[in-house]
């Protein structure tokens, strides 16, 4: 699986990066958006991918009977989420203000502040 | 159970929600907004008592033992670094008081800053690698809200350079985060450390080593990556600008800090080198950019980018004297420049303008201003007896000491170059006539929105510069004890092993990592 995986993942940073080098903004927040969940599979993926029960301790045990999957990458994923999630809305808000301010989905029209 | 440790993160947190609560009124907000630092400025002096008693402040969140839970941990680094954001949110909260309108405050100035604040210190105190990623966005979010605060066209367009080019750092950042989860199966930076050391493919490591950089070169406005900052810091409204120019980048400054003593010792050679040209050409290149400009706080966004090198160059040199000297940089960094941006917003509510050109008379009109950028620009500059000399001095030794000549040769002449700046900046402010096309009554001229032009309430944005400014003299001036202080900093950051013993408990060593390595625990 992992192999797969890490051709998935692979191919999701390059158009991630490649969206992100085109000129318009919406292309842009896509290619933000591509990258985290990259990043977030990459977790996923390197953390190691194991066919084991849920990591659940039975009733009047101290630790898992038999081999568990590593819970940790699943938190990290699942905050990493949410914390994509909410700085995507705030793009996709930012990207419509600024279409409406500077009547341009080009980055080349946004140079002013550049120097 | 030391409170200490996590009150600096959980008050800005509290009041923020306390502002939110109180949405609709606004002196309340402002009350709760001054009144809180107050108590954060409290907190991290406390805090810098119990780290100069103990060496090490330790808490492990929800009582779980490390490295399972979070770790909470200061060390003198951590509790300088607070207490320089307790007096930096302080100085702020009373200028934004004056210099923050009414129609910036109701949209929620306050909340955000509460919540920057909350992220800085969560980034400064936090153990843990994943933890620190968390804070860095919590951070980052209230950064975005605050930069676009206004919602000019220029802010949209510097605020889609900085929340690309920090998102794409972020990621960078998670990235090389999962990949060292994956090789080393922790999130605790002391025990990433310890596994790092005694991990088998060293060339990974390197990789992982690299990736960090990146990712804190970007916040940090490292050359070749800064390009954000000159697009963006000039945009928001002024006490934004200074709380951003104080703040944010020092964080990614800390974390290359932390990151690059703590875990990555080993792989020196190879990064140390791409730290120390790295180093050298953002003096060169924010020092250049400096020249060139005319806008005052342009200017001095590239002054940021500039002074960035300095301390990064103390982390290249990687002696305990060189980190010293870097931290004395960072501490006399956010003092200054956050008071160098504070009087370009006075300037700009005397005289209407950023533009040097269309500025003039300030000496004769308002002298004691005129001192207080003089105490602070000349600081800048490295000028003895203020504080930005000894952090030049501290550093240059170091440089000659390590025999690393041209890169000290570069940081002796950007200093030079920064001086041009600041007298560019004295000539035509304070110096030169108001020229002819200016000759508005200061009582008459729109300032915009972020300014209510009460005159009785000028005396609130002087009183943090003036502070600061004193803040800029006394560093230089006591030197000495702080330089304790610093090597003490230096001491700790070169020699880890207290740092882990601290986290992990004394009888931490790399059997035991490698004993209970994870796979095994996890493989079927």
């Amino acid at each position: 699986m992992e192999p797969v995986m890490a051709v998935a993942i692979g191919l999701l940073y390059a158009s991630a990066i490649f969206l992100m080098l085109r000129r318009s903004i919406v292309k842009l927040v896509i290619g933000l958006m591509l990258l985290s969940n990259a990043a977030n599979l990459l977790i996923f993926t390197s953390a190691g991918m194991t066919r084991g029960a849920p990591p659940l301790i039975p009733e009047g045990l101290t630790a898992p009977l038999g081999p568990v999957a590593d819970p940790l990458p699943q938190a990290v994923v699942l905050t990493a989420i949410v914390i994509a999630f909410g700085v995507l809305a705030f793009a996709v808000v930012l990207i419509r203000r600024a279409y409406e301010i500077v009547k341009a989905d080009d980055l080349d029209k946004m140079k002013e502040t550049d120097t | 159970m030391r409170p200490e440790v996590a009150l600096p993160v959980l008050l800005p947190l509290l009041s923020g929600a306390l502002s939110l609560l109180f949405w609709r009124s606004l002196t309340t907000q402002r009350f709760i907004a001054v009144a809180g630092n107050i108590a954060l400025l409290g907190v991290a002096l406390w805090l810098l008592v119990s780290v100069s008693m103990d060496d090490y402040v330790v808490i492990q969140m929800g009582g779980w033992e490390a490295p399972i839970g979070i770790t909470l941990i200061a060390d003198m680094l951590s509790a300088v670094m607070i207490v320089l954001t307790g007096i930096i949110g302080l100085a702020l909260a009373i200028y934004s008081l004056a210099s923050t309108g009414p129609g910036h405050e109701k949209f929620g100035y306050y909340p955000l800053m509460h919540l920057l604040l909350a992220g800085v210190a969560g980034a400064f105190l936090t153990g843990d690698i994943f933890n620190l990623y968390v804070w860095f966005e919590v951070m980052l979010v209230a950064s975005f809200a605050l930069l676009i605060l206004g919602g000019e066209k220029a802010q949209m367009e510097g605020a889609i350079k900085y929340v690309t080019l920090n998102l794409l750092a972020s990621v960078i950042f998670l990235t090389a985060i999962g990949l060292t989860y994956g090789m080393v199966g922790t999130l605790n930076m002391a025990d990433i450390a310890q596994r790092l050391a005694a991990a088998e493919n060293q060339g990974m490591v390197e990789v992982l080593a690299v990736m960090f950089m990146i990712a804190f070169g970007i916040k940090a406005a490292a050359f070749p990556l800064f390009f954000w900052l000159p697009a963006s810091y000039h945009t928001p409204p002024v006490a934004v600008s200074a709380l951003f120019a104080g703040l944010l980048t020092k964080v990614g400054v800390y974390s290359l800090y932390r990151v690059f003593t703590l875990m990555f010792d080993q792989t020196l050679g190879y990064t140390q080198d791409l730290l120390l040209w790295g180093a050298a050409l953002t003096m060169v290149t924010g020092v250049l950019g400096a020249a060139a400009q005319f806008e005052f706080r342009r200017i001095l966004s590239f002054h940021i980018v500039s002074q960035i090198g300095y301390m990064i160059l103390g982390l290249a040199l990687f002696t305990p004297l060189a980190i010293a000297g870097g931290i004395f940089a960072v501490m006399h960094n956010i003092v200054v420049k956050t008071n160098l941006f504070l009087i370009s917003g006075i300037t700009r509510r005397l005289q209407g303008t950023y533009e040097l050109k269309k500025m003039g008379g300030l000496y004769r009109e308002r002298p004691w201003l005129a001192v207080a950028f003089f105490l602070s620009a000349f600081s800048l500059a490295g000028i003895p007896p203020l504080s930005g000399f000894f952090a030049k001095f501290v550093i240059v030794r170091a440089g000659i000491e390590a025999g690393a000549y041209v890169v000290t040769g570069v940081a002796l002449a950007v200093g030079l170059m920064t001086l041009y700046s600041m007298v560019k900046i004295w000539n035509e402010v304070f110096w030169k006539a108001l020229p002819e096309d200016n000759l508005v009554p200061v009582e008459q001229i729109v300032v915009g929105d972020d300014s209510r032009m009460v005159p009785a309430s000028l005396w609130l944005m002087y009183l943090p510069v003036a502070v600061l400014a004193l803040f800029a003299l006394l560093i230089g001036l006591f030197a000495e004890p702080l330089m304790v202080a610093m090597n003490q900093i230096g001491d700790q950051l070169m020699n880890p092993q207290g740092y882990i013993e601290a986290v992990l408990g004394p009888e931490a060593g790399i059997e035991d990592a490698l004993v209970e390595s994870p796979d095994e625990e996890m493989t079927p």
